[in-house]
């Protein structure tokens, strides 16, 4: 028992998880609203008081930024949902983002203790009510910042990584310029992640609230090509740079076939949707390709994305093909189950040998072989290996290729002296530290493909790290970046 | 925004912007292109930089009006302002000194041509060059042209203006009697430029295309614009959009083009519904 929890920790356990609110699956696969309306007051109030508040927090340790969650829902039990977002937002700037998108079922749900036995207080959603609830009653004001200071930070990139960071590094008094490529922020919350798992009106806001913190936004600029990293240092006079540019270079099978119309990389196909708002077309003037019949080659949450968006776009059949076993699926299993939901069909260990194309160059088929799992490889998962003569034709007119992303090579082909490895990332140390003084890289860049979390994580970190750089070097006087 | 400082109209359906771009003026060489998008529902569209005005902040654009987006830019006046735009992209002009180089323009291609051939030329180049076009009004940058090439040549199609025929009538004139050709610059459609590369082929000359592809982002996260290069994947945005013209799979390019031919034609006429709409508006 506490101040805030009047139950047992015995009476607390008998109470079932709380399951959220959604759009119904038929309704929802013709439409982009949002498919999970997460919790209203009555179902936060009931799982706020699920947690035990334990001693040992484990899922502080589970949360990559670090977030006190059982000190959140203690306000939340208070009803005071303001005071829980503000509490959130002092280790995680965007809540109602990571409420929406973080896998927790692998971070802090996974840790939870309840979790053991029964099932782990829905932390996710009680982040996105809290977060949402702010949003909806207009009651949010931006942190005082109580000391400025001169040097000024650029932030390449405007996603997970480059927002976090420079949400950090305004709330400590530097002066922030975010650089931008495209002429939205948000990186791939933008371009990638959909409207009906992210609505962009959330985006919005939550950019708002960055640029309530005086941070400077460049949208339309092109770092290696508008200016280059050194032009940053020497033009501009910045003290230091965040590189968070993302992983945001498609990757082809290398199969016959690719280039026959109708095929799609995952990034032009969700570009197109999200940024573009090719689905609203002929009102916008980005048009997109939808065949009767779509096939989705990958199995990780941009395959999701993009396979889900294909029926939302009116396919009649889109297909997921995916060479191993559902185990081995990268995807969140939320995002599995409600594809499932929409009528998606899962062709499991199956890979694509060839698109056959038509008379006119368009897509009319994809033909597959079946595949078995072998022995494990270097990841640990099972190989899969072709079955000898089980190949099929499948009839499908648009292809969308989700096999993974790499790093855009703009910024390292025109910085002298960072170093890259042969993926084509940035290296960086355990701080994000590049092999460049005063250059710092985090995020999809760094790792070549991870979650939104794990690149916020990173901007944290950088964060962190850059504060201490300029710190030693104001401490120093030296000449800056030097 | 990016205001419009001046339009000049140089045939019936071009046009040349100077729009206010500080960023991107200081930084354009021969070859980049910027993105542009006009509006909140636009699309982004790749445009060739044809100059650009460091002192006075300006980049220089020439549009033919042939789509939805271009119709509607080409129908905007000095003063107006364009949503976005996003550059220098693109990898530049590789400018050496070759001797002697054909620098190959059809239609509005030749606006694209122009700041490579005056590159060309004040890298000390010997520059011949080649105008092409349906017909007379269509020639644009002639003057232009002129003055920094040490012959011009014009073609049109119906023998309107200048000589009568194809681009690369004259180009293989050229290639049979100047000896010491170096390199051949060429752009225009992607048919010119096929015949142009199939044509200097046996010749065993340099050729260099520029390409127009299907894009989205300009910037390599796409895919949009990728493009067969002796068996290899490219990226025009990032990788090109110049690459040597016998290596190019044109015909491939030419089929990857029509892939949304006819939904481009639907968002025309919706736009051309709509100016009529507005017309008949205003009237009543
Ligand atoms: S236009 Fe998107 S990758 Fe080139």
């Amino acid at each position: 028992m506490t101040a805030s929890n009047p139950l047992k920790p015995s009476e607390r356990m008998k109470i079932p998880r709380q399951e959220p609110l959604e759009q119904d699956p038929q309704e929802r696969s013709t439409n982009f609203l949002e498919v999970s309306f997460g919790f209203d007051m009555d179902r936060t109030l009931v799982e706020a008081q699920r947690c035990l508040d334990c001693k040992t927090p484990y899922c502080i340790d589970g949360c990559p930024v670090g977030i006190d969650i059982p000190g959140f829902i203690r306000l939340v039990l208070e009803k005071d949902y303001v005071g829980a977002v503000r509490k959130i937002r002092e280790a995680n700037y965007l809540p109602a983002i990571c409420g929406r998108v973080c896998p927790q079922e692998t971070q802090c749900e996974e840790v939870c203790v309840l979790a053991k036995k029964l099932t782990p207080v829905a932390i996710g959603k009680l982040e996105r009510f809290v977060a949402d609830y702010e949003m909806r009653e207009k009651l949010f004001e931006a942190p005082v910042i109580k000391e400025h200071r001169d040097e000024k930070v650029a932030i390449v990139g405007s996603g997970p990584a480059g927002l976090t960071c420079a949400a950090e590094l305004a709330q400590k008094g530097y002066r922030v310029t975010i650089f931008e490529a495209l002429h939205a922020t948000g990186g791939v919350l933008r371009y990638g992640i959909p409207e009906f798992r992210l609505p962009k009106e959330i985006l919005d806001l939550e950019t708002e609230r960055i640029k309530a913190l005086r941070v400077e936004i460049y949208t339309n600029f092109v770092i290696g090509r508008t200016a280059t990293i050194d032009e940053l240092f020497d033009e501009w006079g910045f003290s230091a740079i965040f590189l968070a540019t993302g992983a945001g270079t498609p990757t082809f099978m290398g199969i016959p076939g690719e280039n026959l119309s109708g095929v799609y990389s995952a990034n032009e196909f969700l570009t197109r949707v999200n940024l573009m708002g090719a689905y609203r077309f002929p009102d916008t003037d980005t048009p997109i390709r939808i065949g009767k019949e779509v096939a989705v080659i990958g199995g990780g949450n941009t395959a999701m994305d993009a396979v889900r968006t294909a029926k939302r776009l009116g396919a009649e059949k889109a297909y997921l093909i995916y060479r191993r076993s559902r185990q081995e699926m990268p995807a969140r299993q939320e995002e599995i189950h409600h594809a499932e939901q929409e009528g998606i069909q899962l062709l499991l260990l199956t890979n694509p040998t060839r698109i056959i194309g038509d008379a006119h160059n368009w897509v009319s088929a994809i033909e597959c072989q079946r595949m078995e799992l072998g022995e494990p490889d270097e990841s640990g998962r099972r190989k899969p290996v072709p079955v000898k003569g089980s190949e099929f034709v499948l009839e499908v007119q648009t292809i969308v290729e989700a096999i993974g992303q790499k790093p855009n090579p703009i910024i390292q082909s025109t910085t002298p002296g960072l170093t890259t490895s042969k993926r084509g990332t940035v290296v960086t140390d355990e701080m994000q530290k590049t092999s460049r003084p005063g250059i710092f890289a985090g995020g999809d860049l760094a790792r070549g493909g991870a979650t939104v979390i794990l690149a916020m994580r990173d901007g944290k970190q950088a964060s962190v790290a850059i504060h201490t750089y300029l710190a030693d070097k104001r401490a120093a006087q030296l000449p800056s970046h030097l | 925004m990016f205001r419009i400082v001046r339009t000049d109209v140089l045939a019936p359906t071009v046009t040349r912007f100077e729009i206010e771009a500080p960023f991107i003026a200081r930084k354009r060489k021969a070859g980049n292109f910027v993105m542009v998008r006009l509006d909140n529902q636009g699309e982004r569209i790749p445009l060739t930089l044809a100059d650009s005005n460091p002192a006075s902040g300006t980049i220089t654009l020439i549009v033919q009006a042939v789509g939805k987006t271009t119709k509607q830019l080409c129908a905007m006046k000095a003063g107006d302002s364009i949503l976005d735009v996003v550059g220098p992209l693109g990898t530049p002009t590789p400018i050496a000194m070759h001797g002697t180089v054909v620098c190959v323009g059809g239609g509005v291609g030749t606006a694209e041509l122009y700041p490579i051939a005056r590159a060309l030329k004040e890298a000390g180049n010997t520059v011949l060059s080649i105008v092409g076009a349906r017909s007379h009004d269509l020639v644009i940058l002639e003057p232009e042209m002129k003055a920094i090439s040490d012959a011009l040549y014009v073609t049109t199609d119906d023998g309107s203006y200048g000589k009568k025929g194809f681009v690369t009538d004259q180009l293989k004139d050229l290639l049979d009697t100047v000896p010491g050709i170096g390199a051949v610059f060429a752009i225009g459609p992607l048919p010119m430029m096929k015949a142009v590369s199939t044509l200097t082929r046996p010749y065993n000359v340099h050729t260099l295309v520029s390409l127009n592809t299907i894009m989205v982002d300009g910037t390599g996260m796409c895919g949009g614009c990728r493009v067969t290069i002796n068996g290899a994947m490219k990226f025009a945005c990032v990788d090109g959009p110049e690459f040597d013209g016998h290596s190019v799979d044109f015909d491939e390019l030419m089929m990857r083009n029509r892939t949304y031919a006819d939904l481009e034609r639907v968002s025309d006429q919706k736009h051309a519904c709509r100016l009529a709409g507005t017309t008949q508006e205003s009237l009543r």
